[in-house]
């Protein structure tokens, strides 16, 4: 990964190469294991796995996915855990949080890198992910299960959807916030750059924090 | 295998209306098994590997009558043996058939995601629709009885269907054709019921069992495989035939209350977001450009 990617006059890099990559491996492995999923969620919705080449192909192919999705979290957590850390600004940005929803983002408290909304959806994505692959991988293999384990297959059925009925939730939001919310934000994980502007209204702790960076002395 | 004379009272993955519901006159089947009178001769588990043409597999000698530990995917039919002291000291030999129970309410259809995996009959008969089945195992989960077996070449599963083809012919099936001491017998559920009861009767009052009695358990709405046992208070010596099987918890609470909080979840989420991007759209303002606008690279 070069050090330093070239960004346009009145940008800055926000999500390095590797930071999108990871993004967009687990984006599709997510994407696949959603469609896949909802087929086996309910009757209703059967057809989508038809659509993807039949419902043992899903069956088979979907464990796979979440294996690469789980490997994409898993690099998330290395490059972002510490970033995503609850701090005391925190607080005060939840008790905000109806300004945030309203449009109202002057009145928040500033947010570094990541907002604390976002550090919510971090968290919850990554110990989703822990709990859908501990109880996907007993429905990986119900079969090699022992009849006096099966305590394992019964918490895996209903822990396994509702897990995944959660990450659904945060995954609408994420979405939203990206796609309608925040013009740039999409842009910023397939160039990796933010106008000054977005960074200055929606992470002035973050900017002032790579400003300081740049302008600090050289040796 | 799909029996076009039969037709289908519940359906696996199913939306919408099921076809055979309430459209045909037809008894509810049943087989009686009275484990007094079985000897364990294992004619039924031959009957059934010759009848359904499954391939031999190695059997597990392990020094009791018990032809291997469990049912296998190839191997429906499989006669549980087990001693049982008594409580004045005399030995019994227990030899219980095993087998599916085909539940009028199956806990493996009820797991089941796949459209028309699992069918059960107007006649009661539950059926694994192998072309349907996607492998994904969740009627093992389902069944209270550990029954359903996954082959692990094809990744599909198997069980007892009762002899499915046989039946819609007329015939009984084969396990019931080859028993030789007659504790096997077929037919509509109430003639079975009242051969039954009356076995257990007979049990009670002229043999040593006080606690003679039939075993079709509720829990699953009964069976289409029913017990007679000398001690009905406790067939868990029959090699571990569950007291009070239902449907596990799990699944009922996944399919039910779960299923429809997280629909109404996903939907209200849906048209959550799409309400308050009318009611307060991008957080852009007009005139401003955080964004793609004003990008000239």
């Amino acid at each position: 990964m070069s050090p330093e990617q070239v960004v346009p006059r009145g940008y800055v890099l926000r999500y390095n190469l590797r930071e999108r990559l990871t993004h967009w491996i687990a984006a599709i492995a997510y994407l696949y294991l959603l469609v896949t999923g909802l087929a086996f969620w309910s009757p209703w919705l059967f057809w989508l796995a038809v659509i993807l080449g039949g419902a043992p192909v899903s069956r088979m192919l979907h464990p796979w996915a979440g294996l690469i999705f789980f490997g994409a979290v898993c690099n998330m957590y290395v490059m972002w855990s510490v970033q995503m850390k609850s701090t005391d600004a925190d607080k005060a940005w939840w008790k905000a949080v109806k300004y945030y929803s309203t449009n109202q983002d002057d009145k928040m408290p500033p947010a570094g890198r990541y907002n604390a909304g976002q550090k919510f959806l971090f968290w919850g994505f990554f110990w989703s992910a822990v709990a859908l692959l501990a109880t996907g991988i007993v429905l990986w293999f119900p079969e090699s299960i022992p009849w006096n384990l099966r305590l394992l297959r019964y918490l895996s059925v209903l822990i396994h959807p509702a897990a995944a009925l959660l990450t659904i939730g945060l995954f609408l939001i994420h979405l939203y916030m990206g796609l309608f919310a925040e013009r740039g934000a999409f842009g910023s994980v397939i160039r990796g750059d933010v106008s000054i502007a977005f960074a200055k209204r929606y992470h002035p702790g973050w900017y002032k924090e790579i400003v300081g960076e740049s302008s600090a002395p050289r040796k | 295998m799909s029996q076009e004379t039969l037709r289908i009272q519940k359906i696996s993955g199913h939306a919408g209306s099921v076809p055979g519901e309430g459209t045909q006159r037809e008894y509810t089947v049943c087989k009686l098994i009275d484990t007094t009178t079985c000897i364990g001769c294992k004619a039924c588990e031959v009957a059934c590997m010759e009848w359904n043409d499954l391939p031999f597999g190695e059997t597990i000698f392990d020094n009791t009558y018990q032809t291997m530990p469990e049912t296998r995917w190839n191997y429906w039919n499989l006669i549980l043996f087990n001693e049982h002291e008594r409580e004045d000291g005399s030995l019994m030999w227990l030899m219980r058939k095993n087998q599916c129970m085909h539940c009028a309410e199956p806990g493996c259809l009820a797991a089941c995601p796949a459209d028309g995996a699992i069918v059960q009959y107007t006649n009661g008969i539950v059926d694994f629709q192998q072309a349907n089945c996607i492998g994904c195992g969740y009627c093992i989960t389902g069944c209270p009885f550990d029954i359903p077996k996954m082959n692990p070449q094809t990744h599909r599963v198997f069980k007892c269907t009762l002899c499915t083809d046989r039946v819609s012919e007329g015939l009984e099936p084969a396990c019931i054709k080859s028993c030789p001491t007659g504790c096997l017998h077929f037919g509509s559920k109430d003639d079975m019921k009242f051969l039954a009861e009356g076995r257990a009767k007979q049990l009670r009052d002229h043999s040593n069992f006080p606690h003679a009695g039939v075993y079709d358990p509720p829990g699953v709405g009964g069976t289409g495989v029913i017990y007679v046992l000398h001690d009905a208070s406790n067939p868990e010596i029959y090699g571990g035939l569950p007291e009070d099987p239902h449907i596990p918890w799990s699944v009922k609470l996944w399919k039910g209350p779960l299923k429809w909080l997280g629909n109404l979840a996903m939907v209200g989420g849906l048209a959550a977001l799409f309400v308050h991007y009318l009611r307060y759209g991008p957080k852009e303002r007009e005139g401003e450009d955080l964004g793609e606008g004003g990008r000239k690279s």
